[in-house]
């Protein structure tokens, strides 16, 4: 589909997600904004109703986290790691698909496509240990999202890679400190830092900083990371 | 292109002053408790071998022995002649390492622990090609710390803090790599490194 890809799809919602953070009784009002609401039949919001969708402390260095009470306590009483792994899954399932689209464009040739090639296919190996993690606790994994991403010329494309990367290494950042089980923590950890890869070596393609950051970078929340992600997902 | 193991294997094969890893070591082991015992590498090795509980304090202090590695090395390497993008890299990258030298330091202290001192270092590189190979395999042998230790973390801040920093290390290293022409990210999933062999693998850079 044609999309502006400079376009900050998440910038919109952004005042708004923070009242619904902190607003329990507006869960049906987040569930909507995600393009499902009660009943809707769509992956991410099947994953959203099931998990609550509340995982609200943003920001994993410095002062105390914003969570709700709230928030934390539907976590750790839904299976907390199941939910934090699909969560996981469900990006690696966008990443996923996106460089297969990606490569199959024909917009990259040599070592670009190469590095393309690499990012996608660490891609596919992190939906496949998702999909088993979630397995081995015992849970039922997120269903496959059908995607859409706009693919309309190399620079934008890389773009639109650097983005997704850098929120997806937020993303793992900002469930670290929420992971219950040692093991699930290394498997994430194990991750975390390739997705940090993808970011820096791609940002660097574009002439950014590969630590945008600084010294110290910073993890961000489901609330923030989600609305990021749902323009890329159809259903 | 190293792997982790590999990274390891990189820094056993350094040389210093003039003898190679293994036969450092060697001479090292003849001396009774040399290696592993005495003020040598600072208190926080014998606290890795001795049975503490000092946990998140013991962990954090392993990290700040690793960072002030990598500040140094950024710094002396800033003294060789370095391309105009090698040299920002350096100057970037090795203010991130002091940062974090500070804020472990800073930790540690919060935690009521007493921080390493600074060792002093020895990183045999003489041009831009050789600071840039150490400096990828510092940068892996960063990631593959950070990520081992992580989940022996008891404190969640400090988990939060340790996976901040871990990321900034793997964003070096990508891009370390790419000046390289390694690939940035040498596989699916960055392999942790358990505090020994890193220890063992770091030793001969640290003089005393």
């Amino acid at each position: 589909m044609k999309q502006n890809a400079q376009q900050d799809p998440g910038l919109e919602s952004a005042g708004a997600l923070e009242e619904l953070a902190r607003d329990p009784s507006s869960r049906r009002r987040f569930l909507k904004l995600m393009g499902g609401g009660a009943g809707a039949a769509g992956a991410l919001s099947v994953f959203l109703a099931a998990c609550g969708g509340s995982n609200s402390s943003s920001g994993t260095t410095g002062g105390a986290a914003a969570g709700t009470t709230m928030g934390t306590s539907t976590t750790s009483s839904m299976g907390g790691d199941v939910d934090i792994v699909n969560y996981a899954l469900t990006l690696e399932y966008v990443e996923a698909d996106f460089y297969k689209e990606v490569v199959s464009s024909g917009l990259f040739s040599g070592p670009q496509l190469d590095l393309i090639k690499a990012i996608g296919e660490h891609e596919q190996q992190h939906v496949q240990a998702l999909e088993q993690t979630v397995g081995k606790l015992g849970g039922t994994p997120a269903p496959k999202p059908t995607t859409k991403f706009p693919l309309d010329d190399a620079k934008s494309v890389l773009t639109l890679a650097a983005t997704v990367e850098n929120l997806g290494a937020a993303a793992y950042l900002g469930q670290a400190d929420k992971i219950q089980s040692p093991e699930i923590l290394a498997a994430a950890l194990s991750i975390h830092s390739v997705e940090a890869r993808h970011a820096s070596a791609l940002n660097s393609l574009l002439g950014i900083d590969p630590s945008p950051d600084g010294a110290f970078a910073s993890g961000a929340s489901m609330d923030e990371v989600l609305p990021q992600v749902k323009p890329f997902i159809v259903s | 292109m190293s792997k982790p193991e590999s990274a390891v294997a990189d820094l056993a094969s350094i040389e210093v002053a003039g003898i190679s890893r293994g036969a450092f070591l060697v001479k090292s082991a003849l001396a009774v408790g040399a290696v592993y015992g005495t003020a040598a590498v600072g208190p926080f090795v014998g606290q890795a071998f001795a049975q503490s509980s000092g946990g998140d304090v013991d962990i954090l202090n392993f990290a700040l022995t690793l960072e002030y590695l990598e500040a140094d090395f950024y710094k002396r390497g800033q003294k060789l002649g370095l391309s105009s993008d090698v040299k920002a890299l350096a100057a970037e990258f090795g203010d991130h390492e002091s940062q974090h030298v500070d804020a472990l330091t800073q930790t540690i202290q919060k935690l009521g622990g007493t921080p390493a001192p600074m060792p002093k270092f020895a990183f045999p590189f003489k041009d831009e090609a050789s600071f840039l190979k150490l400096a990828q395999t510092l940068e892996d042998t960063g990631v593959g710390a950070y990520n081992g230790a992580g989940p022996s973390i008891q404190s969640k801040e400090v988990l939060a803090a340790a996976g901040s920093i871990v990321q900034v290390e793997a964003r070096h290293s990508a891009a370390i790599r790419l000046q390289n022409n390694a690939t940035p990210a040498p596989g699916a999933f960055d392999q942790a490194l358990d505090m020994q062999t890193v220890l063992e693998a770091v030793k001969p850079l640290i003089k005393s």
